[in-house]
């Protein structure tokens, strides 16, 4: 049963009723409301203003706007000495290059620092589409949630972006933040309570639990749907912070269902799934099987048809489901 | 303190601190750390506002230092400078001391930023100039630098930036001591002309002799006078500088002192290489 509370939108399980907006957008929107509410909010691009959606900071704030150039290693370093001054930097650019390119940057001067430094990875994801394996970060959240004192969270629609982006100032330091390029549904509201560091059961169900981050989320949660006509009852969890990840909640549904499915838009290996099995193969362990990428870069086209080769559609899931469910 | 003879022998201080604390430690940089004595010294007792029992006063100038290697002498001159006991200094590179290997910021009073892995530093530091710009704050930002991390990329990317942004609270210190872990600069990686490439990027370059204490001393007041860039103080050095068989020899880039060489290393210091009498 979907969580009534959590006040997501009523359309949820229409996709064409759905509104399409980019997690970027919400990136920006939270920006200017930050740029407004915080003098000491700055914002860092690598020649990446308007994909990372920063343009409209730039143009209200043009002093706490910097244009790094492409030189992200450089932009990371410049972070950290703003933030170890007081400032609140926003370090924007794309999954690849950030963390891609300045993952030592990141690692001494921001992370071992523990500078208050927030720093965006757009366009991660398959979903990036026709710029092809180059452009698409598989591998980001891997490589950072390892990194001591690094909060990791990845939205999952453009509302909670621009909420994850505004709470994101008051965790004191560093934050990754991971958006995705094409418009994806916006399925939470205005009014869903969001709060870094807590997962949410967006639905209830008791034969199985799918733990899934960012937009690939609503494809469990329409597999949920659909299963329901099976008389399967899966529950859904928004694990949006990877890192510190909400233990507790975790072990607690595993103890519920039995079997866990992950999903996310990354390699399987060391991301978001992974840091679920972490904790549940100490703490509780039960069947889990895992939609990611397995291994493999991507190539060009267009979002569902790569979605779709890589395996990490609505099918995919509900094969996954019931492949765990016969594990039981 | 402005008194020349003073901050020498200051500075002869420092060194032999130096040698006790890298030899206490078994391991650590010896070369880098000695050839950068003069320029700490004058840096702290002379150049730098700080408040050493207040080391977080925000009008403060800030010392970055990009090589972290050479942290005995950051943690000498400031233990020297009164940021915290100089007994504290024999615990370099041990479990449980603030003293760590490489420098990680506010681990310890006075230090400012983390580095270790090369070529962050100069970046670091324009984070901290253009803070203090837009806090319209006044204090100078100072960056120690070496030549080796000239072969980093990002050290590049930072100086065109420094020089985009007319960063005029900015000095940069390079120690130029021709020598890195694979030999001598000019072989592994040539970087002259040094002074007409940070020209070209829109820098001022100040050339001086980074172990003449008065000359340190000039070049860091000049610097705070140029206006609309940032300036380059390119510190020619003697690697070792005090110890003989150390001197000049990219050996003694990561190597520390045994016992015998200790003693020969002290000694040679505190005579001056036999100019003053043995106390
Ligand atoms: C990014 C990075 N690569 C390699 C090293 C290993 N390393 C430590 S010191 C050093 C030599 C650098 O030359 P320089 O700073 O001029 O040395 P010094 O003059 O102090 O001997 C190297 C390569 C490092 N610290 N960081
Ligand atoms: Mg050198």
């Amino acid at each position: 049963m979907l969580n009534k509370s959590l006040k997501l939108n009523k359309d949820i399980f229409d996709r064409v009723k759905l509104k399409k907006i980019a997690t970027r957008d919400g990136y920006g929107e939270g920006l200017i409301e930050l740029g407004e509410k915080n003098r000491d909010v700055v914002v860092l691009t690598g020649d990446l203003a308007e994909s990372t959606r920063c343009e409209e900071f730039e143009e209200k704030f043009p002093e706490r706007f910097f244009e790094v150039g492409v030189a992200e290693q450089n932009m990371m370093s410049i972070a950290a000495g703003l933030a170890l001054s007081g400032k609140i930097p926003f370090v924007s650019s794309f999954g690849v290059f950030c963390p891609g390119r300045c993952w030592d940057q990141l690692r001494i001067s921001v992370a071992y620092s523990e500078a208050n430094v927030k720093f965006v990875g757009a366009h991660a994801g398959i979903t990036v589409g026709p710029d092809g394996a180059s452009h698409q970060a598989l591998e980001d959240i891997a490589s950072v949630r390892c990194i001591p004192n690094i909060t990791v969270v990845v939205p999952c629609d453009a509302i909670e972006t621009k909420k994850a982006v505004i709470a994101a100032v008051n965790v004191k330091g560093p934050v990754y933040l991971r958006f995705g390029r094409p418009k994806t549904s916006v399925f939470t509201s205005d009014k869903t309570p969001f709060e870094i560091g807590r997962a949410q059961v967006y639905r209830e169900g008791k034969d199985v639990v799918v733990i899934g981050c960012g937009p690939l989320l609503h494809e469990a949660l329409l597999a949920a749907n659909d299963l329901e006509k099976e008389g399967i009852d899966v529950s859904v969890i928004n694990n949006h912070t990877i890192k510190p990840i909400d233990e507790k909640m975790l072990v607690d549904v595993a103890k519920r269902c039995g079997a866990v499915v992950t999903v996310e838009d990354h390699q399987i290996m060391g991301g978001m799934g992974s840091a679920v099995s972490e904790v549940l193969a100490v703490n509780f362990p039960v069947p889990i099987e895992m939609v990611g990428v397995s291994d493999k870069f991507g190539e060009s086209g267009q979002p569902n048809e790569l979605l779709k080769k890589y395996m990490m559609t609505k099918e995919d899931i509900i094969m996954a489901i019931k492949k765990v469910i016969k594990r039981k | 303190m402005d008194n020349f003879e003073e901050l020498k022998k200051l500075a002869n201080i420092i060194r032999q601190d130096i040698i006790k604390m890298l030899c206490e430690a078994g391991s650590g940089h010896s070369a880098g750390s000695l050839g950068m004595a003069d320029v700490f010294t004058v840096l702290y007792f002379n150049i730098l506002e700080k408040r050493p029992k207040d080391p977080w006063w925000e009008d403060r100038d800030r010392l970055i230092l990009s090589n972290g290697h050479i942290c005995p002498v950051l943690y000498a001159a400031l233990a020297h400078a009164g940021y915290f006991p100089v007994e504290e200094l024999k615990t370099l590179r041990k479990m449980g001391s603030r003293l760590q290997g490489h420098p990680k910021a506010r681990e310890l009073p006075g230090v400012e930023n983390s580095s270790g892995p090369l070529g962050q530093g100069v970046s670091q530091a324009i984070g901290f100039a253009l803070a203090a710009k837009l806090d319209k704050k006044k204090h100078q930002i100072y960056v120690i630098s070496s030549d080796g991390e000239q072969d980093e990329g990002q050290t590049w990317e930072a100086v065109m930036f420094a020089g985009k942004h007319k960063l005029d609270n900015l000095t940069m210190i390079m120690d130029r001591n021709n020598i890195q872990i694979d030999g001598f600069t000019e072989d592994v990686m040539p970087l002259e002309p040094l002074k007409e490439k940070y020209e070209a990027f829109n820098w001022y370059v100040i050339d001086i002799d980074g172990n003449n204490i008065e000359e340190v001393i000039d070049a860091c007041n000049k610097a705070k006078a140029i206006y609309e860039k940032p300036v380059l103080i390119l510190a020619h050095t003697i690697p070792g500088m005090g110890v003989d068989f150390m001197e000049f020899d990219p050996e003694w880039h990561g190597k520390v002192p045994d016992n015998k060489e200790r003693k020969k290393a002290l000694k040679e210091l505190r005579t001056l290489k036999g100019k003053i009498e043995f106390d």
